[in-house]
């Protein structure tokens, strides 16, 4: 029971790392119906500039929670300003253009920023300080579940409520929504559309950097690859909820996080990415929208 | 475009390293970026107008590319030329150019046999290099437990690859547009974790080495004879894979197939059977993949579950998009632009994937067509002013 109880736990951090990550991507699917390639890269330079800007701190030697915020700060202004750039640069000028271009242009944007960073910073693994003190009153659980996890855990949930909040009561998120049914006539209605969607992916390029200052804080280390693995998976768990759909997101994660936690831990650590692929093929032949998704009818 | 300017200079500060700042960086970095910010501008100007001035004579424009292939007086010499410089080839280049060479063809097959699947039938399949995988494994493992020689080993792994395909297929049938991609995404990276997981069967990530080259009738040859030899057996299936594909295309399976992409309950409509389609085009694509993998394994004669990596799929996909989805000619160009470029900078090898980064988001900006994009074959009407349908 305690070992089962560990690996609930293992589960749903690792479900809420994906989460944090997964919501960029299903709220940039929703409005634009584009997988968006660089959301891990995105969430990699969020990192680094964490980490970055930690070191200068450090140095100056800061007070380490105020460091904590500050990087977060800073990690997230600076993704939003790379979500809004790559947006206009890459795919805002294909707007109209085949669906496959626009995701070869987010391929080709991925592949730039990963040796971008890799020529600007360097190709090696930097420790990332753990940030998050561990705290007093939770010390008599900090066996099942340590304070960085718990922040982890914590942060997905209030990210997660305040998008529920932002897209179902504001009234930008009302033109998110609108845009999202129906482009065209959104912008008929007034909606500026081009505003919208810097929007998302502001947003989600902020949850992106939130999610690699913390993810990184809690495995210790970066390096100018880990966005592209984390985006799969953040991806896989997305389309698990029923892409576009933001508790999907959030219920894909966790799902896909206890089924490779379990798994791990009762079968095999070999084979883990082949069981999270393997669940994703079988959810999808038996609800082809994901858990949360909406059947779309077909049109003519 | 004004609006990311400012974002252009600050985004200099990731260069700044932990303890050294490298204000030399900043300085060329910002000036650049400032500079560059108004070639930008000035192209996507120009795009924008140019799109408008082209609209009225759309109807009938046919592109330079389309001209230049129906002009006998510029297509046999051209052709002719092709051809002579393909024989002389191996002869008059190193041995290292001609290898580059078979790797270049070998990609020009299996970005035809990924052309059926996503140019064609408009399927979006990122886990493509599993059946490449499948068809280099196979004569790997078929070589080295039961001595199979080349040419037994080349329908057997095409077969399986095609097998692969339609096992892939079936799950897949039922989902639309980017669920296939994860799926095959997915599928691709199931086949390669598998392949370094299972040591008893693919001897895991160390890889399976002394794999034969193929022999003609029993004959060895050195490894210069055999290099050719490889390289003249890759230009004979290329053209094999031209040729089947050219006739694919226009078949009714190939028009289905096109159907498909553009609507598929209007195509359902016109009683097209969709599960029998969408299955040949994986079978059929899968097909290619399979013989270009064990030519792959023949060719290195070493081979390891690292070659099969997702990056591969997506550099296939990115051949096929970028010489244009659906038409040979621009796939084959793309392939070799693709597979060449990278090799004759090696120099800037430093530089190269940020370059071919850039370079796909450019592409795909300013001419999303690829470089020479399919013109679906139109019947025209008599008196009717037929709208030409851009694919």
């Amino acid at each position: 029971m305690e070992y089962f109880l560990e690996l609930f736990l293992g589960g749903l951090t690792r479900g809420s790392i994906y989460a944090l990550i997964a919501l960029g991507y299903t709220m940039v699917y929703g409005i634009i119906q584009l997988i968006n390639f660089a959301h891990g890269e995105i969430y990699m330079i969020g990192a680094f500039t964490g980490l970055i800007v930690i070191s200068v701190l450090t140095l100056l030697g800061w007070n380490q929670i105020a460091i904590l915020v500050i990087a977060s700060v800073a990690a997230v202004i600076y993704s939003c300003a790379y979500g809004f750039t790559i947006e206009k640069m890459a795919y805002k000028p294909l707007r109209h253009a085949p669906r496959l271009s626009a995701l070869i242009s987010a391929i080709g944007m991925s592949l730039f920023l990963q040796n971008y960073v890799l020529l600007a910073q360097t190709s090696d693994f930097l420790p990332f300080p753990c940030l998050v003190p561990d705290f007093e009153f939770w010390e008599p659980y900090s066996h099942i579940i340590t304070s960085p996890e718990l922040v982890i855990i914590i942060a997905t949930t209030i990210v997660m409520i305040l998008l529920t909040f932002l897209i179902k009561f504001t009234k930008i998120g009302k033109a998110m929504r609108a845009t999202a049914q129906d482009r065209d006539m959104a912008m008929l209605v007034g909606v500026d559309v081009n505003k919208v969607i810097s929007f998302t992916f502001i947003i989600g390029s902020a949850t992106a950097a939130l999610g690699g200052v913390l993810i990184a804080s809690h495995i210790g280390m970066v390096n100018f690859y880990i966005g592209f693995i984390a985006g799969i998976k953040a991806f896989v768990a997305a389309v698990l909820g029923g892409i576009g759909s933001i508790p999907g997101a959030v219920v894909g994660s966790l799902v896909l996080g206890w089924t490779e936690s379990f798994f791990t831990g009762y079968i095999s650590s070999d084979y883990e990415d082949v069981f999270a692929f393997l669940f994703l093929v079988f959810i999808l032949i038996f609800r082809p929208q994901g858990i949360l998704g909406r059947s779309e009818t077909e049109k003519v | 475009m004004f609006l990311t300017f400012p974002i252009m200079v600050i985004r200099v500060n990731t260069v700044e390293n932990v303890v050294e700042w490298r204000w030399n960086n900043m300085i060329i970095i910002g000036a650049g970026s400032f500079f560059l910010s108004f070639v930008w501008r000035y192209l996507l100007k120009k795009k924008e107008t140019g799109n408008q001035k082209a609209k009225p004579v759309e109807t009938d424009r046919v592109p330079l590319s389309q001209r230049l292939f129906e002009d006998h007086k510029i297509y046999i010499p051209a052709a002719i030329a092709i051809a002579v410089f393909a024989v002389i080839f191996p002869f008059v280049f190193s041995m290292y150019q001609t290898n580059i060479m078979i790797t270049a063809l070998i990609y020009v097959t299996i970005a035809l046999g990924l052309n059926i699947v996503v140019g064609l039938a408009g399927l979006l399949d990122l886990g493509y290099v599993a059946f490449y995988a499948v068809g280099a494994y196979s004569y790997a493992l078929l070589n080295y437990h039961y001595g199979l020689g080349f040419w037994t080993v080349l329908p057997i792994g095409a077969g399986l690859a095609a097998l692969f395909g339609i096992i892939l297929g079936f799950p897949v049938l039922r989902l639309r547009g980017d669920y296939l991609a994860i799926v095959t995404l997915g599928f691709g990276e199931i086949i390669r974790l598998v392949l370094e997981n299972w040591n008893e069967f693919s001897f895991g990530p160390s890889g399976i080495a002394n794999i034969p080259r193929p022999g003609f009738f029993g004959i060895d040859f050195s490894l210069r004879g055999a290099t050719i030899y490889i390289y003249f057996l890759m230009i004979g299936l290329t053209l094999f894979t031209v040729f089947v594909v050219n006739r694919l295309q226009d078949s009714r399976i190939g028009r289905a197939w096109v159907a498909l992409r553009e609507d598929e309950v209007a195509c359902q409509a016109m009683g097209i059977d969709k599960t029998k389609t969408k299955l040949t085009a994986f079978a059929l694509g899968a097909t290619w993949a399979g013989m270009g993998g064990v030519v792959f394994a023949a060719k290195t004669t070493f081979i390891n579950p690292a070659s099969f990596t997702i990056w591969e799929s997506i550099n296939i996909l990115c051949i096929v998009v970028l010489g244009g989805m659906g038409s040979i000619i621009g796939v084959i160009i793309g392939a070799f632009v693709l597979i060449l470029l990278p090799e004759y900078l090696r120099a800037f090898s430093e530089y190269r994937i940020l370059l071919f980064g850039a370079v796909l988001v450019l592409m795909m900006v300013f001419r999303p067509g690829g470089i020479i994009s399919n013109v679906r074959r139109t019947y025209k009407f008599e008196g009717l002013k037929n709208k030409t349908e851009m694919s």
